[in-house]
């Protein structure tokens, strides 16, 4: 192949919940190593875009591609997939019986099959890269948001995933604790981590994403860089959506 | 109180609580395994499987005990046959314990199912998103926090089972409430004696099995 295939690809995707039509003809790459941040109005269909790329939304129609292959409809080959796409979520989602330690190690065990001794070492390594490596030990309810929002990172990261996926992971959060989660998200993109990242951090979107993506009712409106979109948006739903957010 | 220095009417006392106490475990062991297999039925993918769930919970949890177990005594028994046992007492104890048991366990399933629904379903979907199989996420994420939150209301299904063993006293089994209408009936001038001695004896010991199931909630409580 002359040109290297995107890594995940959504093709002409169409969804319905009941009469809504919540994703409408969406066609949209993200090319390895690419940072798209999904834009929108609440009720755009972004999170439903994030959450359908590893199935945990079924589409009716489309396809959607991940590493060249088509998203298997369910089972082991479903899981497996899975297990190479990371996913972080707005509430954490941290299993709340597990301590910090055990809910980074489960998928490596369970799921890759690692050695319990290599799996809590390389938790160990990701926590401390996150910054909660002291706190191991702890169960989730222990932890600040901004913290556990961090360990689920961590989590994800433990299944050394090919792309990452963020639904809204900031918020939930405290203001005082964005910035931390952010920065580790910053990170992972200056290392080249292929992120799909649902979000109202202009910032973030600003400074880290290679793409925006706008969705407006369930529409793919407009895609560019970040300078280009926020600079000069070219639809006027976008025009009348940074006009609402950035005024303040 | 004079009917305690008898040693006929002491051993009836002991005989009556033992009925119970037999009714009471064997009763609690079938219900629980009655109940987790009916709540398994209950959130089962598989439609005629939660339609039987929901029958059985319908059914029996909706119905009073006392026709439960007259149906076991005249329906399974007297007219269709279903016998345990040639005496007459044990016959009577199996019927007894098939009746608590489809009741009970319909109360269990539903403690089981609501543990099963207290699993916040973003941890659900946080798991499947590691790539876990259906059955790994039930086994690892879903069931050991709920189980740990049906502590509690497992302990209030227990003390209403041990309470409730005493309707198999309609069917001839001489259990605690038997022995104590017997008793009322000899000693005409002691009632408010015999029923203090009785309820205390329930009591007593139910009251600390309430504490210890709260103790056990509290201390394997999952926290969110």
């Amino acid at each position: 192949m002359a040109e290297q295939q995107a890594l995940i690809e959504i093709d002409h995707v169409n969804k319905w919940f009941g009469e809504l039509h919540v994703l409408k003809d969406i066609t949209l790459n993200i090319e390895r190593g690419e940072v798209v941040v999904l834009l929108g109005p609440s009720g755009s269909g972004k999170s439903t875009l994030c959450r359908s790329i590893n199935r945990l939304e079924t589409i009716n129609d489309g396809e959607i591609r991940f590493d060249g292959q088509p998203l298997p409809a369910e089972g082991r080959s479903l899981a497996k997939l899975r297990a190479d796409v990371g996913m972080v979520f707005q509430s954490f989602n941290l299993f709340a019986h597990k301590t910090i330690l055990e809910n980074v190690t489960l998928g490596p065990i369970k799921v890759r099959k690692d050695k319990p001794a290599a799996a809590k070492e390389q938790a160990m390594a990701l926590l401390k890269r996150v910054g909660i490596d002291s706190q191991a030990n702890k169960y989730p309810a222990q932890l600040s948001g901004g913290q556990q929002q961090r360990v689920a990172i961590a989590r994800a990261l433990a299944m050394r995933p090919k792309a990452m996926l963020f639904d809204e992971p900031t918020s939930a959060l405290d203001p005082e604790m964005v910035g931390e989660v952010l920065d580790v998200m910053v990170s992972l993109a200056e290392e080249g981590m292929t992120m799909v990242c649902v979000t109202h951090e202009m910032g973030f979107a600003r400074s880290v994403a290679n793409r925006v993506a706008f969705l407006a009712d369930g529409q793919l409106v407009e895609q560019a860089t970040p300078e280009e979109f926020f600079a000069d948006p070219k639809s006027d739903r976008a025009r009348d959506f940074l006009a609402k957010i950035l005024t303040h | 109180m004079d009917i305690l220095s008898d040693s006929a009417d002491m051993s009836a006392y002991v005989d009556g609580f033992m009925w119970v106490l037999r009714l009471t475990i064997t009763s609690a062991i079938a219900s629980f395994i009655l109940g987790v297999i009916l709540a398994g039925f209950r959130v089962s993918p598989i439609p005629v499987l939660r339609g039987i769930g929901f029958l059985w919970v319908s059914a029996f949890r909706n119905t009073p005990l006392t026709l439960i177990i007259f149906f076991c005594y005249f329906a399974l028994y007297s007219t269709f046959g279903l016998k345990f046992s040639g005496n007459i007492t044990i016959n009577n104890f199996w019927l007894g314990v098939v009746g608590l048991s489809v009741y009970t366990a319909s109360f269990v399933c539903e403690a089981i199912r609501s543990g099963i629904n207290s699993v916040p379903v973003g941890q659900v979907e946080a798991a499947r998103a590691l790539g876990l199989t259906f059955m790994q996420v039930l086994r690892l994420v879903i069931l050991p926090q709920a189980i740990r939150s049906t502590i509690g209301p497992m302990g209030s299904v227990l003390i209403a089972l041990a309470k409730n063993t005493t309707i198999v006293g309609t069917i001839g089994v001489i259990e605690a409430s038997s022995v104590m209408k017997g008793l009322i009936n000899d000693h005409g001038d002691q009632v408010i004696p015999i029923f203090v001695l009785f309820a205390g004896t329930f009591a007593v010991v139910l009251i600390p099995t309430g504490y210890l199931f709260g103790w056990l909630s509290n201390r394997y409580e999952v926290k969110r």
